[in-house]
């Protein structure tokens, strides 16, 4: 059966007029109708703040839950049913500040889980504070005088937790942002993906580099696997590797042709490049990195729970609680 | 000829084994209270357990216990103390004395008294047995090491190996103070070590040798006891921990309502022992996750039990602080839920190994908001079984998260335990959406009779919907901020809870005219039941009500409380269940007996305690 956006839509959304989760929140309907999983096998489960109201503009199963066990609720939720289609939907407050630790376990642990975080480095609903993706030196209403601290970088932390699977887009892209979405799902285990996403009214401007097609022509770089790492508005830039690092060549000058630049390998096991890649563009002269970043294959935490049951019910002898009596020492009393 | 000169018969009779922790006294201790059940006799068992995690050898802090409680008739507690001690070194002989009756016979293992153990001992004599104030002629003194070397010299094997025997012999000799058959023992090795069946023999051999040396040697010098049953009640039995039962009662419930099992669980003292039993039965499909942290333990059985299982989170008192806001979760989307408490000593780390009660106010009212949730507390090692199925029926039946409360005594202590047949326990029956609903249905459409919500597990067409930890209107499920609304769900969700049917209170003994009343809830029953056992003996009148069901209280509360003259609430905290009951009943002033110690209730000082209260 074919599914459209409409199958997945449901109620008014109430965020900020102009706010990234609603340009998100299209793209997410549209995925879902590419990838054509039916509303009844799907749960949308979110924690708290303002992008985790999203599950309410669902049609499908879900449920808005408490702050930061978005990624905790939708383990218990995907290892009792490894059928579902769980899809866990935080904030950057929501998934590394008070959620870090359910983050960085469930990419451990590789549960088939569609992590999306909704990186806008503010906490929006209770209106503006700095989040731990805000730069140093952020000010805000707590932090009047800038930040003293470093934030973290999704990617670093994905790929630090032993994370699979890290894609990235603008919540004005759709396109992109579709892409994205559809390799994470068909992506077996735990996969993150962020979304840089605009707040309006607390945070404006914090991706305006990338936030039109115009800045992301001059300041982006789609990374595709198999494909060669260039970028610009004609393609007339790449990226090379120079001794630990990568670097921006112009190609057709200073002896770089298309040859030296280097094709992404998003299946590659060893995450140093691609880590590099996630990394790129705070500041630094580099492009910021969009597309699957990373995609290696790996076996799921929900796959090995069954297969270790069906394993062990193979082997064992007792498969009903009365048979399981029976595994222990026991006397009878006799009249 | 001997044998039947000195045999006596009694009652009932305490026997603690201890020593190091690595000397195996929980499987001498397992033994002997499985040979007694066998020929019917009741039994109870707790362990004590050092905190230390590993305590120098032969040191004071090392030493850990295992008592059993066997008797004729009915026992309900492992005992106060001992009438015999089994202290397999110095230390344990130092520090377990206490727990011995002045006229208990003592079993000491001589080889383990020399210089250097009476040192880490702190003895300050070498005659030990002096300076303990022991009467020699109760103190069986034999060289036990060597004997077991002696026995086991033709086996080839190692000497740690031998060492390791050295429990059995204990066993044996305890086996022939107390005329015990010893084929059993040997039957139950033989299952134990069916994989090691070299292993198996040489235990039997030491055990045999341990009998035989009681009989060849102390045969005219010490009584030999017989306890015959009384009080048998037929059946096919097992010895079961209360932790073990807890986990099987989830097993059975999970079975019975058709649905698959999943805790979520985070490593903690002393609960530990029901995800570690658990874990092993992959083969009915339980599912277990050791989570990263407490609070995704029970935020990851929300999950498990939105998309359709029996969900468990088990934990100790610290960790029921961490799953508050998760069982609020629980409680406010309405979604079953079963959080187990086995409490331990607090606050904070407090005694991890220890057993209090004083984590009940924290589960009737420690979450923010208005948070109404059943909470239910097992009475005995072997309740906890059917308290964990009833517990698991009410969430599934009621949609909402209920609390089991139990405690390191019952959770580590034993049972005989009757094996239940799962069809005669009743049917758990959660109340799903009805098909008819479909194309109308809302998240709090409620059933008219529990006033439950229905449950419509993911995968079903045509009932997608949000939940969530946002107020929702009644009617469509949505998001409300509506201040009548707030109220009326505030309000039914304390009226389901409210309406959930619980057994009334039972007051055992002199129920119509008792002079003091004996109130308790959880885990002391045993030993209350005792203590009232004890006065009654003596002629007093005396009550017991213990209370299994703490929320919703059962119906008859208030007529109990106020029917006698003289009501003592007895608990293992600082008054929490009078403070709930004065709270919950109007008029009732209570007196109370308050204990904090992290050890169980000892049954002659309840019984000052309790007889004083009766003559003021």
């Amino acid at each position: 059966m074919a599914y459209t956006a409409q199958d997945y839509k449901k109620g008014q959304p109430r965020w900020c007029p102009g706010c990234g989760d609603h340009f998100f929140l299209a793209s997410l309907h549209k995925a879902l109708a590419e990838i054509g999983v039916a509303p009844k096998d799907i749960a949308v489960i979110s924690g708290i703040g303002c992008s985790s109201r999203l599950p309410h503009y669902m049609a499908t199963y879900g449920m808005n839950t408490i702050h930061g066990r978005a990624a905790a609720i939708a383990t218990g939720a995907k290892v009792t049913n490894p059928d579902l289609d769980v899809w866990q939907v935080s904030g950057d407050g929501d998934g590394l500040a008070i959620g870090g630790n359910h983050f960085i376990h469930a990419n451990r642990r590789n549960i088939d889980l569609n992590m999306i975080l909704l990186n806008n480095r503010i906490y929006g609903l209770t209106k503006g504070q700095y989040s731990p993706t805000s730069p140093r030196g952020f000010v805000s209403k707590s932090s009047p005088y800038g930040t003293v601290e470093d934030p973290f970088r999704p990617a670093e932390l994905c790929f630090g937790a032993r994370g699979h699977f890290f894609a990235r887009a603008v919540a004005t892209d759709a396109p992109g942002t579709i892409e994205v979405l559809k390799a994470a799902h068909a992506h077996k285990g735990a996969s993150v993906t962020e979304i840089l996403q605009n707040c309006v009214i607390f945070n404006n401007g914090t991706h305006d580099s990338v936030y039109d097609k115009e800045g992301r022509k001059k300041n982006a770089i789609y990374v595709r696997h198999g494909e060669k790492l260039v970028f610009g508005e004609n393609n007339e830039f790449g990226l090379v590797q120079q001794g630990f690092g990568l670097k921006v060549v112009e190609i057709g000058k200073d002896g770089y042709t298309l040859d030296d630049i280097l094709v992404h390998d998003a299946h590659c096991e060893d995450n140093t490049l691609q880590l590099k890649l996630a990394l790129m563009g705070d500041g630094d002269g580099f492009p910021i990195a969009l597309g699957v970043i990373r995609d290696v294959a790996a076996p799921t935490y929900d796959e090995a729970v069954t297969a270790q049951i069906n394993e062990v019910k193979a082997a064992k002898k007792y498969h009903n609680f009365a048979e399981l009596l029976e595994t222990n020492d026991i006397w009878e009393v006799r009249e | 000829m001997a044998d039947s000169l000195n045999i006596q018969e009694l009652e009932q009779v305490v026997v603690r084994f201890s020593g190091d922790s690595g000397d195996g006294m929980q499987l001498a201790g397992n033994i002997f209270s499985t040979v007694s059940a066998t020929v019917g006799n009741s039994i109870s068992t707790f362990p004590d357990y050092p905190a230390d995690i590993r305590a120098p050898q032969g040191s004071l802090t090392g030493v850990s216990g295992f008592q059993v409680h066997i008797g004729a008739g009915k026992v309900y507690t492992p005992g106060d103390q001992c009438d015999v001690l089994v202290a397999m070194n110095a230390a344990a002989f130092k520090t377990q004395l206490r727990y011995a009756k002045p006229n208990a016979t003592i079993i000491i293992d001589t080889d383990s008294f020399t210089q250097k153990d009476l040192d880490k001992a702190e003895f300050k004599t070498a005659d030990y047995i002096a300076e303990m104030g022991v009467d020699p002629d109760r103190v069986i003194a034999c060289p036990l090491t060597t004997m077991v070397k002696d026995a086991l010299a033709d086996s080839g094997m190692d000497v740690k190996s031998v060492l390791k025997c050295r429990n059995m012999f204990a066993l044996g000799l305890v086996c022939w103070l107390f005329s015990r058959d010893l084929d059993v023992a040997f039957n139950f090795l033989r299952e134990k070590f069916a994989k090691k069946p070299a292993i198996a023999e040489a235990n039997i051999k030491v055990i045999q040798a341990g009998y035989d040396y009681g009989h060849n040697t102390h045969s005219s010098a010490m009584n030999v006891y017989r306890i015959e049953s009384k009080t048998k009640v037929p059946g096919r039995y097992m010895d079961i921990t209360g932790n073990k039962a807890t986990a099987y009662g989830f097993i059975a419930a999970a079975e019975k309502a058709g649905l698959q099992l999943y805790l979520g669980s985070y490593p903690i003292t002393p609960a530990t022992d029901v995800l570690h039993e658990l874990s092993k039965h992959k083969s009915l499909g339980v599912k277990t996750v050791q989570c990263e942290d407490e609070i995704s333990g029970a935020a990851s059985a929300v999950g498990a039990s939105f998309a359709g299982a029996l969900a468990v989170t088990s934990t100790s008192g610290p960790g029921i602080c961490l799953k508050s806001e998760a069982m609020n979760l629980a409680v406010i989307m309405e979604l079953p839920l079963v959080v187990l408490d086995v409490q331990r000593g607090g606050p904070a780390t407090g005694l991890p190994t220890k057993s209090e009660q004083t984590d009940l106010l924290q589960v009737l009212f420690g979450r923010n908001g208005e948070s109404p949730m059943p909470v239910m507390a097992a009475l005995s090692p072997t309740d906890c079984f059917d308290a964990a199925y009833e517990a698991s029926k009410m969430a599934l039946e009621h949609m909402t998260p209920v609390v089991l409360l139990t405690d390191a005594f019952i959770a580590n202590g034993s049972g005989a335990f009757k094996l239940p047949k799962l069809e005669e326990y009743p049917a758990i029956n959660p109340p799903y959406v009805p098909e008819e609903l479909r194309g109308q249905w809302t998240p709090y459409m409620r059933d008219a009779e529990t006033g439950s919500r229905y449950w419509a597990v993911p995968g079903r067409e045509g009932f997608e919907h949000i939940l969530g930890g946002l107020e929702k209107d009644n009617k469509t499920g949505a998001i409300s901020t509506n201040p009548e609304n707030h109220d009326l769900m505030t309000r039914l969700r304390a009226e389901k809870v409210a309406r959930i049917p619980v057994p009334n209170l039972e007051v055992e003994g002199d129920a119509d005219d008792a002079d003091l009343l004996i109130v308790g809830f959880g885990s002391t029953y045993g030993h209350l039941h005792a203590a009232m056992d004890e006065l009654r003996a003596a002629g007093k009148k005396v009550a017991l009500a213990q209370f299994k069901y703490l929320n919703p209280l059962p119906a008859n509360t208030a007529e109990v409380l106020m029917k006698y003259k003289k009501v003592v609430v007895a608990e293992q905290n600082m008054g929490q269940l009078a403070a709930y009951l004065r709270m919950k009943v109007d008029h009732f002033v209570p007196a109370q007996f308050n204990q904090v110690k992290g050890q169980p209730f000892v049954v002659s000082e309840l019984v000052n305690a309790f007889s004083q209260l009766l003559n003021q």
